[in-house]
């Protein structure tokens, strides 16, 4: 089973505290690779909010066509972090050219565009280099986003942190979602490590989603080019989320109506019944059936978890204001925040979804039997 | 064959036909039950003569005045040979014997009997199934796996304990930006029923008899309203008895109207009156087991009653036509009736067509994706069974469900739609038995559900009929268990009451059997349609065909 560990911070902090906390939780994960996505970030990067950063691993030969290619584009660099590794990787871990994480400048032609258009050209410039790095296999692009760094590496978490230097005092963030283990089901591969990304939200599972098949069948229908790739069962995870949110308009508090709806028994009663009831006949293909605990992270910076309808996979979320964490067990919160009132932690169950929104000051449970907040 | 009989080329043997009757003279008591029950007269008393030779005792050495050939006469059954009263099986005669000493045998080779029952130059008509044997290891459906299994990956789910919601869809949903933007906008949102998965499917008022009516009407009234399982049954082409039309019992019922327009004209009467709005309504278009026919109720049928109900003469044969008299094209016509039955209900209540299978499916379903009041398409595969139809037409017209419905599936996915019109498969399924393992195979390749028709003829009312020629006269109404008759010495031989507890029955072995396939693939809080990830068969061509694993 995966590990899964977020932390959201006040202050920046190393990514390395949350792989500290996978270490902790190490009995229950193969140690086979590790995932980080960081944003609200902080050290050089702050200067850089409206700057795309690349994150993403390449060989000699795929920087020089990454290179080629942004400049055809008319982006300019403007900040990279310079990842030098040992010589010798650690057992497990491949030998890699390039770990690049680079901020760049929008092109001079984007001046005019509006924000939605911005975004979209942002994601097929990743999606873009994603084909053209699958075609000659020298890139591997994870995301391409303002404010979003993500690393992803095969072998033991602790390792891979050390070895890549995370601890570096340039490399902060004040959001770290951090995942132990490559995937069960399917080939190791870069792009099937949690956490997953599109257009500015992120998520990772714990457990199989056993109705990944139709689920991704209806997402690639549906007609949007960011929904691609699935080399995980859990991506589709990420992609509802972002479905929900910008195709459908809703909110964090509707995804779980979406993933578990309520049985039509309980929706009779609920005071928002007549909606969701025709939200569960449009996105049925969307209902999540596996034993799944989500955490992720929204695109205005709030962390969230749910679990799945039965509550089949455990899950905390504990902290005190300015800094909370997100676990998939509780010895990883106890490493990461010991000092924290363990009274009020809490373990989401199958009707609710904790929130932590940037203002860290308390997380915000909602339960799917409650009215959903007005809408606009 | 006696001296003075003839031989003409239709003139049989016992052995030519397909069924034979072993008698046994030491145990019958010759009570004539068998010849009285027997719905074709295949049996007759017969008179035999006997010699037996007598040694005359040896009370002197003179000769004996006695002759030693005794010539005896003793009475019994005898099968008649002429094909109009061939045995049918459905050994009857078996079920009354007190001593059971008859029993009608199936023939160890082809028999003569189907060169010689088109007499008059009337070809074959029968009622019942398309008696395909396929192998030991069943058709296609029968030998589908379910292979993704959950248990260390995933923690198996317990059929038994945990909660599920194996409920499905039926009526048009509409895309979920739409559904979302129309719901705020208070806009109109095609009606949806949530359903059970399992379907009666269309078998009408005339062609069933009104005691296994009412024992279908009662089992799925109980089932819904004592049970909770939304389980839905079609009527048929033949009209509603206008109490149900009347009835709050009318909501779990859906109304099928087909190119006969039979029974329609009671139905708009009863408009004004209904308490509740039908379930749905099924236009037919064709139906698996006469592709491209009409439906067709052969005049020993049509008693007064259904008569009455169909608004036509008693004692006349009531052939559909094939097509919808208002039929010009797919475009036209479809979208018209579709948007009449709507209308004829203030958009209330879904309407959907069934076909039968054929390669043309997907020709219909690509015109039914661009008609936004299209409520679902139903496929009635080559396996259908019948009331009554042209043994050709059974035997070998129509296209297999499992294909014909994965194709239709997966160009609903191309086409983005796969949730929008929901799929209803039938034709053969549970035909072997294994219902509820065909059934989850069909769902799994893209079925939003299933109709079922003789297997609930069968294990409800207990239908003789087989994959073997077995019985299959449904359509002259003389059906020995009383299902398809509408003779009343025939049909009050099934208790209604007896038949709804069948349903009932059959409908939670079914949810129980569901439940055992689905959870153990971690499925439980929605039907896994499409989930074909979960499938294999051993069958290399059959895998490809329907893109799904090939195991060994």
């Amino acid at each position: 089973m995966c590990r899964l560990f977020a932390l959201t911070s006040d202050e920046p902090l190393s990514p390395m505290r949350a792989i500290e906390a996978l270490e902790v939780m190490r009995e229950g994960h193969d140690g086979s690779g590790v995932g980080l996505f960081l944003s609200d970030l902080g050290g050089p990067f702050e200067e850089l909010k409206g700057s795309p950063i690349l994150s993403g691993i390449f060989t000699n030969e795929g920087l020089k066509r990454l290179d080629h290619f942004m400049m055809n584009i008319g982006f300019i660099t403007k900040y990279k972090m310079s990842i030098k590794v040992p010589k010798n990787p650690p057992p497990g871990v491949p030998k890699r050219d390039t770990y690049l994480i680079r901020a760049y400048e929008l092109p001079e032609t984007w001046e005019n565009l509006s924000q939605d258009e911005i975004n979209l050209k942002l994601m097929l410039t990743r999606l873009q280099l994603r084909q053209m790095g699958e075609e000659a296999e020298d890139m591997i692009v994870y995301s391409f986003w303002p404010d979003v760094i993500m690393i992803k590496e095969i072998g033991d978490p602790l390792s891979v942190g050390e070895y890549l230097q995370l601890d570096r005092k340039e490399l902060k963030a004040r959001i770290v979602l951090a995942q132990g283990r490559q995937n069960t089901n399917y080939a190791i591969n870069l792009y099937a490590c949690h956490p997953f990304f599109i257009q500015g939200i992120a998520s990772m599972t714990n457990g199989e989603n056993t109705a990944f098949v139709p689920i991704k069948e209806y997402l690639m229908s549906r007609g949007f080019p960011g929904y691609i790739g699935y080399n995980s069962d859990s991506e589709v995870f990420t992609h509802i989320l972002h479905y929900s949110m910008n195709r459908l308009g809703l909110g964090i508090e509707s995804y779980k109506h979406i993933i578990t709806p309520l049985q039509d028994s309980d929706l009779e009663s609920h005071p928002n019944g007549g909606f969701l009831k025709q939200l569960k006949h449009a996105c049925r293909r969307l209902i999540i059936d596996g034993p799944n605990c989500v955490i992720g992270c929204l695109p205005d910076k709030s962390l969230f978890m749910v679990q799945d309808r039965k509550k089949l996979r455990p899950g905390v979320v504990g902290g005190r204001p300015g800094l909370y964490a997100f676990s998939s067990e509780m010895c990883g919160l106890d490493a990461a925040i010991p000092e924290r009132d363990k009274s009020a932690d809490f373990q989401p169950m199958h009707l609710d979804t904790v929130v932590v929104t940037p203002d860290r000051q308390e997380f915000q449970i909602w339960s799917q039997m409650e009215a959903l907040p007005l809408q606009a | 064959m006696v001296s003075n009989g003839s031989i003409t080329p239709s003139s049989l043997s016992v052995k030519d036909l397909t069924w034979q009757i072993h008698w046994d003279k030491e145990r019958c008591t010759l009570c004539g039950r068998c010849t009285a029950v027997c719905p074709v007269h295949a049996i007759e008393l017969g008179v035999f003569r006997k010699r037996t030779v007598e040694i005359p005792s040896l009370s002197g050495l003179g000769v004996s005045p006695a002759q030693s050939n005794v010539f005896k006469v003793f009475h019994g059954v005898r099968q008649r040979t002429d094909p109009a009263y061939a045995c049918v099986g459905c050994a009857s005669c078996s079920l009354v014997c007190p001593n059971d000493c008859i029993m009608p045998v199936r023939t160890d080779e082809a028999d003569k009997l189907r060169f010689h029952i088109n007499r008059g130059g009337q070809p074959r008509r029968r009622g019942g199934r398309r008696n395909a044997i396929d192998g030991a290891a069943g058709g296609v459906l029968d030998r589908i796996k379910f292979v993704r299994i959950s248990m260390l990956t995933d923690p198996a789910l317990d059929a038994g304990r945990h909660e599920f919601e194996l409920r499905t869809l039926l009526g048009r949903v509409l895309p979920p930006e739409e559904t979302v933007t129309l719901y705020r906008e208070q806009g109109w949102i095609p009606p949806v029923r949530e359903i059970y998965p399992l379907i009666i499917g269309s078998m009408s008022f005339g062609a069933l008899s009104p005691n296994m009516w009412e024992g279908l009407q009662m089992g799925v009234a109980y089932l819904n309203e004592e049970l909770k399982m939304p389980v839905r049954v079609a009527t048929g082409e033949g009209g509603c008895p206008p109490r149900l039309l009347r009835s709050r019992f009318l909501k779990y019922v859906i109304l099928q109207i087909a190119s006969g327009y039979f029974g329609w004209d009671e139905i708009i009467h009863a408009l004004p009156e209904m308490k509740e709005d039908p379930c749905a309504i099924e236009i037919k278009y064709g139906q698996g087991a006469k592709p491209g026919d009409g439906g067709l109720l052969m005049w020993y049928k049509v008693n007064k009653l259904i008569a009455a109900i169909r608004g036509v003469p008693t004692g006349v044969s009531l052939p559909s036509p094939p097509t919808h008299q208002t039929k010009y094209s797919i475009e036209e016509a479809v979208a018209k009736m579709i948007q009449s039955m709507y209308m004829a209900w203030g958009f209330r209540v879904p309407v959907y067509p069934k076909i039968s299978g054929t390669s043309t499916a997907l020709a219909v379903l690509n015109n039914l994706t661009r008609n936004p009041y299209a409520a679902g398409l139903a496929v009635d595969g080559e396996d259908g069974g019948t009331g009554a139809a042209y043994n050709v037409s059974m035997d070998h017209m129509g296209h297999p469900i499992a294909s014909n419905l994965r194709d239709c599936y997966l160009n609903l996915v191309r086409v983005g739609k796969q949730n929008e019109i929901p799929l209803f498969a039938g034709g053969g399924i549970g035909k072997h038995g294994n219902l509820a393992a065909n059934a989850a195979a069909l769902i799994m390749l893209g079925a939003s559900g299933v109709q079922i028709g003789k297997y609930i003829m069968q294990a409800a009312a207990g239908c003789l009929g087989s994959e073997s020629d077995r019985c299959n006269i449904c359509n002259i109404g003389l059906c020995p268990k009383g299902i398809t008759s509408q003779d009343a010495r025939l049909y009050r031989r099934l208790d209604p009451e007896k038949v709804a507890e069948r349903v009932v029955d059959v409908f939670l072995s079914f949810d129980t059997e569901l439940k055992k396939i689905v959870a153990p693939l971690g499925r439980s809080t929605s039907l896994p349609i499409g989930m074909s990830d979960a499938l294999a068969i051993n069958d290399y061509n059959a895998a490809e065909r329907l893109q799904i694993k090939y195991v060994v």
